[in-house]
């Protein structure tokens, strides 16, 4: 049996008064890929949130363990340099701060919490444009601002650029496709690919399969209403994308 | 106050002979009609509807010395002090409190260029006289007036007409000493018809007592003429500093001033700009970074009193722990000052439950064909910013960090002289991580 990554025990987590995860449980092995669906408003992003730990949410009961440590003591980026990385459904601009500036503190923070010597500037560089390929981005985009002026699909390339040049150990992609056009999609998706590895585990977070095709999980869930409702595999996203969620609602007694 | 006032009387008339000893004529020669006005208006009080938010008053109740008998200091600043903005240009000169020192390393400039001690030069000049103390005009400013009376010397840059130095000029002001210090300081800035000139006016405090600066400046920019007019405040929180800056501009000039604020006590800068001629243009910035206790007030207004003039302010305060900033901006469009264009902006980035800003913007228009816009915000960091950038690994510290940096870059950016913008926003790195070096290489502190 493979080494268990992430394990979420019964996590309930408001915003403000209001409760929005209601119990989730999930397990994630090294080395898999599990996709979560599930209808807008049902609590995936919020997941996304309170596994980086944002500070907005409040964790109000349950568990959450990743490499066999407590992931709720850590602040967010403790869990960043853990190797867990979240691709935002929404980027957020962040003018005046450079993407070279930008990454190259982000990539020594990760060294210095394992110990390795700051990258020098050329280092730096070869390891950008390395990664730039990877996910086709534009030159122009890591001499802007931090995703100040993309396009929505330059900014979900842009997500999957950093998780390149940050390579994690669990991903988050929330929405990844949204936004990105067909060869987009493929360019990204495969970019995807090249990072994963036998040891890291990937969360997809999508409405479409298109996406699944080209990740493929090994692991569907269907998140509703803050509960995991249903879990199979790959056939479960054919069957969502054709069925939509009605059967799912009615099962669980609406 | 009065009592204060009292003492600052006494002064003058105690002392109004020595005051007349080795001043030049155009320097002496405004003193009476000032302290009179000073007698009159005293110092400026929060009731005073422009100093609501900046009372000076446990400033001014300090005891300080005035170096009446024009003491000199022990060693040349040049052999003990070092600026953070170094190798700009050769051409550096120093004030100490309130005297003045040329640089020891040889300086040449373009002919006709008068560069140097205000009083000395105004008595080998004396036809430069008849620029100074003409712009306090209507300005009833009760520390102009004071400093009017009682200032011995200062610095004076005059460029004759299409002259154009071409490396910047440095003046490095600070303080020095064990007393509690007032200094009386004195700018006289001069640019005929089409010269040129870059300055850069740094203020420190090198010694660790009280100190006040009651400073005027001067600015002609002559028809066509460009100035490029730089400040930058590094003192300490023991430093008060009150700068009344006055600007005439004739027509077809173009003005850059930038006044960037590191680190101070309590600071309030009055700029009053005048349009004199048409299809001149005025580019105002500044940019007040402050924790701990400081505070930092810029007045400006802008007197649209001619047509066809623009001009274009941006300040931006940072403030953090409980320190207090005030903007008081005024646009003034005189009747008849059609096809003006003036833009005013204000945005202020607030880092704790103790800061406080007061942002007081306005616009008085009295012409038609105008274009005119002001803005002001205040706000916090940006917490999805936050977020996000700590999602990638960064912590907290260094996140804000380079938000707060990021605010800051559209001031820095005005800065047009490239080697002076690299060193200030290194030196704004180094503020914001809490190691700028207020003594950095000085040799005075053990
Ligand atoms: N700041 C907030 N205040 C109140 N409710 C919130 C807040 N943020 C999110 N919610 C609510 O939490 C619920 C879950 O939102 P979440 O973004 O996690 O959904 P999602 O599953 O990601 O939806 P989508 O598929 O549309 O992205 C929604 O009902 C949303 O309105
Ligand atoms: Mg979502």
């Amino acid at each position: 049996m493979s080494n268990i990554l992430l394990e979420i025990k019964d996590l309930h987590a408001n915003i403000g008064d209001k409760e929005i995860l209601k119990g989730v449980n999930l397990t994630v092995n090294e080395g898999e890929i599990h996709a979560i669906m599930g209808p807008n408003g049902s609590g995936k992003s919020t997941l996304s949130a309170v596994l980086t730990g944002h500070p907005a949410y409040t964790v109000t009961s349950g568990e959450v363990w990743y490499k066999g440590k407590n992931l709720l003591e850590m602040p967010p980026e403790v869990r960043s340099r853990e190797g867990i990385f979240l691709s935002f459904q929404y980027p957020v601009e962040i003018p005046g701060v450079s993407m070279v500036n930008f990454m190259r503190a982000a990539v020594n923070e990760h060294r210095k919490y394992r110990g390795e010597a700051p990258l020098n500037a050329s280092e730096f560089l070869k390891l950008m444009r390395e990664k730039k390929s990877l996910v086709e981005l534009d030159n122009k985009l890591t001499n802007r601002s931090v995703n100040e002026g993309f396009s929505g699909g330059e900014k979900k390339r842009n997500e999957i650029f950093q998780m390149a040049m940050l390579d994690p150990t669990l991903s988050i992609l929330d929405e990844t496709d949204s936004g990105l056009d067909i060869d987009a999609l493929r360019v990204v998706a495969e970019g995807v690919n090249k990072i994963q590895g036998p040891h890291k585990s990937c969360i997809v977070i999508t409405h479409y399969q298109r996406l699944l095709d080209y990740i493929r999980p090994q692991i569907v869930h269907v998140l509703y209403k803050g509960r995991m409702v249903k879990t199979g595999d790959f056939s479960l996203a054919t069957y969502l994308e054709q069925n939509g969620y009605d059967w799912i609602k009615q099962e669980v007694g609406e | 106050m009065e009592k204060v006032k009292e003492i600052y009387t006494n002064l003058f008339h105690n002392y109004r002979e020595v005051l007349r000893m080795n001043a030049s004529e155009a320097i002496d020669a405004r003193r009476d009609e000032a302290f009179a006005l000073f007698s009159e208006v005293g110092f400026p009080s929060d009731k005073d509807e422009k100093y609501r938010y900046c009372n000076l008053d446990e400033a001014l109740k300090v005891d300080y010395g005035m170096n009446l008998y024009r003491m000199g200091i022990p060693a040349h600043p040049d052999d003990v002090f070092r600026c953070d903005v170094p190798s700009l240009s050769t051409r550096l000169y120093f004030i100490v409190n309130d005297l003045f020192y040329p640089s020891k390393k040889a300086v040449s400039l373009p002919e006709g260029v008068l560069c140097g001690s205000l009083n000395t030069l105004l008595k080998e000049h004396p036809e430069i006289g008849s620029f100074y103390d003409r712009l306090r005009g209507e300005d009833n400013d009760g520390l102009a007036a004071m400093n009017t009376a009682f200032v011995q010397d200062g610095f004076l840059l005059y460029v004759p007409k299409g002259v154009c130095i071409d490396k910047p000029l440095q003046l490095i002001q600070m303080f020095q000493g064990d007393i509690d210090i007032l200094a009386n300081r004195r700018l006289l800035i001069i640019l005929e018809e089409g010269a040129e000139a870059n300055l850069m006016v740094c203020d420190h405090a090198i010694t660790s007592a009280r100190y006040m600066s009651d400073q005027v400046t001067e600015i002609y920019v002559g028809k066509g003429a460009n100035l490029q007019y730089y400040e930058l405040e590094m003192t300490h929180d023991k430093t008060t500093r009150v700068a009344n800056t006055y600007v005439s501009m004739s027509s077809d000039a173009s003005l850059l001033m930038n006044s960037i604020g590191l680190e101070n006590g309590l600071t309030r800068n009055n700029v009053y700009l005048r349009f004199e001629g048409r299809g001149a243009s005025a580019d105002l910035s500044g940019l007040e970074l402050m924790s701990r206790n400081q505070f930092a007030d810029n007045h400006v207004l802008v007197d649209h009193a001619v047509e066809g003039c623009s001009s274009n302010q941006l300040y931006k305060y940072v403030l953090d722990d409980a320190a207090h900033g005030v903007f008081g901006g005024k646009v003034l469009v005189r009747k008849g000052a059609q096809q003006t264009a003036a833009y005013q902006s204000n945005a202020n980035m607030v880092g704790s439950q103790q800061a406080r800003m007061h942002s007081l913007p306005q616009l008085e228009i009295y012409a038609d064909d105008v274009k005119c816009s002001h803005g002001s915000a205040t706000g916090h960091i940006d917490e999805d910013a936050m977020f996000y950038m700590r999602q990638r690994g960064l912590d907290e510290g260094e996140a804000r960090m380079l938000l707060k940096f990021a605010f800051t870059s559209d001031v820095v950016e005005r800065i047009h002289f490239t080697p002076l913008q690299d060193r200030i926003k290194m030196l704004i790195g180094k503020r914001f991580k809490g190691e700028l070096s207020k003594c950095h290489d000085c040799k005075i502190c053990p």
